[in-house]
């Protein structure tokens, strides 16, 4: 299908931007890549009154490294953060996430900004914010508001950011020592959203966790910081605690049944995930066997 | 604002001044304003790659970008490719693998694929089948389309 008519205003800078957000409100809606509200106005699923370009931006763009923290700008496409040196020193989880983002077309066009913005519960970067502890920065005619990964997601395709505010950036904390990572998702085709998935930011030291942040994604109406990765810090891992952690993680999950896999489908990929992640991480290949 | 908005861009070498709506997408544009009717409209949401075209020298969905976010940009489209004989090779090897059918996906595969012999002159299979993922085609089963890609990255290696 197309989409429905709709006014076009191609924004001239930040402020003229939030000019248009405020004189519009949620009869508005911010154009940043399209890759997820095209399709979703070429479906039909929203109509909106105005389109708000905000893509010829020039400081909404690049990457930056501040001190302990890389700054990246909410027009930096996947395609860029696939290639930048940068997130690959300094984030590399996310350079392995990103890889799993749709597909080299889209990767082009599609941007951090409008993924976060977006909140798709199956989407990998959101997940990714949450396992890094990023800060998602956004900006109203009133000011800034920073505001941390964990507290930004809100459900489906609901985030904490009003109709009258714009994602500008995000701040991530740079790679620690000693620090690890994992990421793997399950989808039909390389590159489609995912039926369950898992970000992981660690530190391993001497074979144990001292830190763990485990985001599931596509298992709830929001990515889920499990709190069941608490067990495994500082602890000796037996397959009794896998099984505990496995147990708490079922417990903290609320998948949905869809055309792709059931909900229970879903928990128990889920739980795969947290084993291969565990088991990858620590080098342990003996408590992948025990996968229930 | 509905009104038609003014636009200028290079359509495959040649200038191109014109007035759309802004719901008009970019796929729609080049067929029904421009008649190049290479680029195919499959899914309009972006999942099966029929539409693949080039802006600024990066492939991107037509269906997914708006004809007036093309303001200022230059776009290729398999017609562009293929006067110019840059896929020639590429097309040569479809055709003797017998890796198109009906066609429909032939366009956006072959766009695909040029754009990933473009940046990797010694792909393996997989590399090839990950960066034409996002192009569905419902005859092949893919096989053939890998090899081609694969016989036309051996033989551009070769002749260099």
């Amino acid at each position: 299908m197309k989409a429905s008519a709709f006014a076009y205003a191609r924004a001239t800078s930040i402020g003229n931007a939030l000019g248009l957000l405020a004189a519009h409100g949620d009869k508005a809606k911010v154009l940043s890549g399209g890759q997820s509200l095209m399709p979703a106005m070429n479906l039909r699923l929203i109509s909106p009154e105005l389109i708000v370009d905000i893509g010829g931006i020039g400081e909404l763009r690049g990457i930056a490294l501040k001190g302990e923290v890389l700054s990246v700008g909410a027009l930096t496409r996947h395609a860029d953060l696939l290639k930048s040196p940068e997130i690959a020193a300094h984030s590399p989880l996310l350079t392995k996430a990103v890889a799993h983002v749709a597909h080299p077309a889209i990767r082009n066009r599609g941007t951090i900004g409008g993924s976060l913005a977006h909140a798709d519960p199956a989407s990998e970067l959101p997940a990714c914010m949450l396992a890094l502890g990023a800060i998602i920065i956004v900006r109203g005619q009133a000011g800034e508001r920073r505001i941390p990964a964990k507290d930004f997601f809100r459900g489906i395709y609901e985030t904490a950011l009003s109709a009258e505010e714009l994602l500008v950036a995000i701040e991530l904390p740079v790679t620690r020592k000693n620090a690890a990572y994992f990421f793997d998702e399950f989808a039909r085709r390389h590159g489609d959203y995912a039926i369950a998935g898992l970000a992981a930011d660690a530190v391993v030291k001497d074979g144990a966790f001292t830190n763990l942040h485990l985001a599931f994604f596509a298992v709830g109406d929001r990515p889920v910081l499990s709190s069941a990765a608490c067990r495994l810090i500082d602890a000796v891992i037996t397959p009794a605690l896998m099984a505990d952690a496995s147990a708490a993680l079922d417990e903290e999950l609320e998948p949905h049944d869809d055309q792709q896999a059931t909900a229970s489908m879903r928990r128990h990929l889920a739980k795969v995930l947290l084993v291969r992640c565990v088991s990858t991480l620590l080098g342990r290949a003996d408590l992948d066997a025990r996968v229930a | 604002m509905t009104a038609p908005m003014p636009i200028s861009l290079q359509v495959n070498g040649e200038r191109v001044d014109t007035h759309v709506l802004p719901r008009l997408n970019l796929a729609d544009f080049l067929r029904e304003h421009l008649h190049l009717t290479g680029t195919h409209v499959g899914c309009e949401h972006g999942v099966c790659g029929a539409c693949t075209v080039r802006v600024n020298n990066e492939i991107v969905r037509a269906c997914l970008m708006l004809a007036v976010q093309t303001h200022g940009a230059s776009v290729q489209t398999i017609e562009g490719l293929s006067d110019s004989g840059e896929v020639a090779d590429l097309q040569a090897a479809f055709r003797d693998r017998n890796a198109l059918q009906c066609g429909y996906c032939t366009p956006g595969m072959l766009m695909a694929a040029q754009d990933f012999l473009l940046q990797q002159a010694e792909p393996d299979r997989e590399q090839i089948r990950e960066h034409l993922s996002g192009n569905y085609c419902r005859c092949t089963g893919y096989q053939a389309i890998v090899d081609a890609v694969e016989t036309t990255a051996r033989s551009r290696k070769a002749h260099k």
